[in-house]
């Protein structure tokens, strides 16, 4: 190894140790930011060190570095303007947007290196033929996701004979697979298997529904790094392989906690089972089992004014209503007025894992006033008024029982409260499609409004209590 | 089966095994940074797009490598810039008027 070569790859090395110290700086909200810098860094170091290779070696000819810049340049500066430009609540658009690129690029470059030489070893060809079809898969369903989350459509997709589509396009991108792996040379069976990924990725998102979405983004997330590392074993190249599998499994322990926190497996979600097709924001629907009793704005205000001790429950409904900074604003009236307030997140909450979080910190809620549920649980005992808002399954005490559709959901304590107050539209059921028991609760007061109007109404409200 | 290629296997795994460690103490308050970060970080594919670009031949590679810089480019470019924007709104209790002034610190 030359001196050039080993500078080469010491640089790479110091790239890849760049990202796992990253990673583990966002173990705190105090370093977190000091971790994607280091990030960054190593990742401007890895790509300087490969530009200084390639142009080392002397391949590089002008028609090549113009390819290479004019994509980037075009690439890159579409990249910035939607990271500036993008609001918090479509944060979930944007990072499956970049999924759906990422993966888009590992499996062009697989596709390129074999229509550039198909005479490949077995192994190679297996992880090209694996890097195309993770790869298509995820440009493509990210790409539908992307547009479920922007609201083109948020309902599931069926349509008859979808099930024997997709079967039939599975087939074909392993058969075609196979044949890559065992020898074909022929890159047009390798854009068949491409073809066939992309309409997989489109069929297997569709059936989804709005609320699974978390999950469903964390998978394609782990989906992408692992077509990222396969495309480091097409081009032999450790840096993608490294990156690639720490991308593969975050994405993986996302997956499971969401699904998991959800009470929901991945295969059930992935294969379109029970209850898709409803959102925490239904108009109007069924009644529960005990009586429900409504409270008038200004009851629920002098409620809140005279408590001590108070814990916001905010949801899906709060994230789609956008009413973030209305919620922050009354809970900024209700500590100058001397309550403690905290808000009790629960790890689905939001439309991406952690999605809540992001929201409360662009509407000026500090961190420390973001409570973990395990952590927040023990409080609700002590709680004057728990506010729920936008929230129903993650709040549900059905799920402290087994036989029912949410039962063994990991769930936040509120009707442990001394009272509960219910920020709703309707009575509508929530995504697992059963009533919620903490409405019939004599402790509860159901808010009939609207998330946004409601909290302001509550603002103005909590004023003239003075 | 190369050498290499069993080499390649045995960094995979290994990066898999660090990721797990690394990740699952990450608080449920950083997950959706967390995940935007690991998103910029498979931006990486971009140097496979540079290791492409030395190599490929011909209008069809041309252009697959050009969609593919784009992407990657995007990938990394808007992924940590997302990130950044992110975890600087991610504050300790302090008494902050200004709801809309956001300063690159």
């Amino acid at each position: 190894m030359s001196g050039f070569e080993t500078g080469i790859r010491l640089a790479s090395l110091a790239g890849a140790v760049a990202f796992v110290l990253g990673l583990h700086l966002m173990n705190s909200p105090a370093t977190a930011r000091r971790g994607n810098q280091l990030s960054a860094a190593g990742m401007l170091v890895a790509i300087v060190a490969v530009l200084v290779d390639v142009s080392h070696g002397g391949h590089m000819n002008v028609t090549r570095w113009l390819v290479l810049i004019c994509g980037a340049l075009i690439g890159g500066a579409a990249g910035l303007y939607s990271a500036r430009a993008v609001a918090m609540t479509q944060m979930p658009q944007l990072v499956s947007l970049f999924n759906a690129v990422g993966g888009g690029a590992a499996m062009l470059i697989a596709l390129a290196d074999y229509q550039h030489d198909p005479h490949v070893s077995a192994g190679v060809a297996l992880a090209g033929a694996l890097d195309v079809l993770i790869g298509g898969v995820t440009f493509s369903g990210s790409l539908i996701a992307t547009a479920k989350l922007q609201g083109y459509w948020s309902q599931p997709v069926n349509f008859a004979g979808a099930r024997v589509v997709s079967a039939v396009l599975t087939l074909a991108a392993v058969v075609a697979g196979i044949d890559v792996i065992a020898g074909a040379h022929n890159a047009w069976i390798l854009a068949i298997e491409a073809i066939a990924a992309l309409g997989i990725g489109i069929l297997m998102v569709l059936p989804i529904g709005g609320a699974d979405m978390p999950v469903v983004i964390s998978l394609l997330n782990a989906f992408t790094g692992t077509a990222v590392a396969m495309a480091g074993f097409v081009l032999n190249n450790a840096t993608l392989t490294i990156a690639g599998a720490l991308v593969g499994a975050s994405g993986g322990i996302l997956t499971k906690l969401m699904a998991d926190a959800m009470n929901r497996s991945v295969v059930s979600i992935i294969a379109g089972g029970f209850g898709t097709g409803a959102t925490g924001i239904e108009p109007v629907g069924a009644g529960t089992g005990g009586t429900v009793k409504s409270i008038a704005l200004d009851d629920a205000a002098l409620q809140l004014a005279y408590a001590g001790k108070v814990i916001v429950v905010p949801g899906y409904g709060l994230a789609a209503a956008q009413a973030q900074h209305e919620v922050r604003e009354l809970a900024s009236l209700l500590e100058e007025r001397g309550a403690e307030v905290s808000y009790a997140i629960h790890p689905v909450a939001g439309r991406m894992p952690g999605h809540m979080n992001v929201l409360l910190a662009e509407a000026n809620v500090p961190y420390d006033q973001l409570r973990e549920m395990e952590e927040i649980n023990a409080e609700f005992d002590r709680t004057d008024v728990a506010l729920v808002v936008g929230a129903n399954d993650v709040t549900n005490p059905a799920a402290r029982r087994p036989g029912n559709a949410v039962s063994g959901m990991p769930i936040l304590d509120v009707d442990h409260a001394r009272s509960i107050i219910v920020i709703k539209r309707s009575m509508a059921s929530g995504y697992a499609g059963i009533d919620n028991e903490l409405y019939g609760d004599p402790k509860t007061n159901m808010l009939f409004s609207d998330a946004k109007k409601g909290l302001s109404g509550l603002v103005a409200a909590v004023k003239q209590v003075g | 089966m190369t050498e290499g290629f069993v080499g390649d296997i045995t960094i995979f795994v290994l990066a898999l095994l660090v990721g797990f460690e690394v990740i699952s103490k990450v608080p449920a308050t950083l997950h959706t940074p967390l995940m935007s970060g690991a998103n910029s970080i498979h931006g990486v594919v971009l140097v496979g797009v540079v290791i492409l670009s030395s190599y490929v031949n011909g209008p069809i590679g041309y252009v697959l490598t050009f969609l593919a810089a784009a992407f990657g480019a995007a990938n990394v470019v808007g992924g940590y810039a997302v990130t950044d924007r992110m975890l600087q709104m991610f504050r300790r209790r302090v008494p902050v008027k200004r709801t809309d002034e956001v300063e690159a610190a």
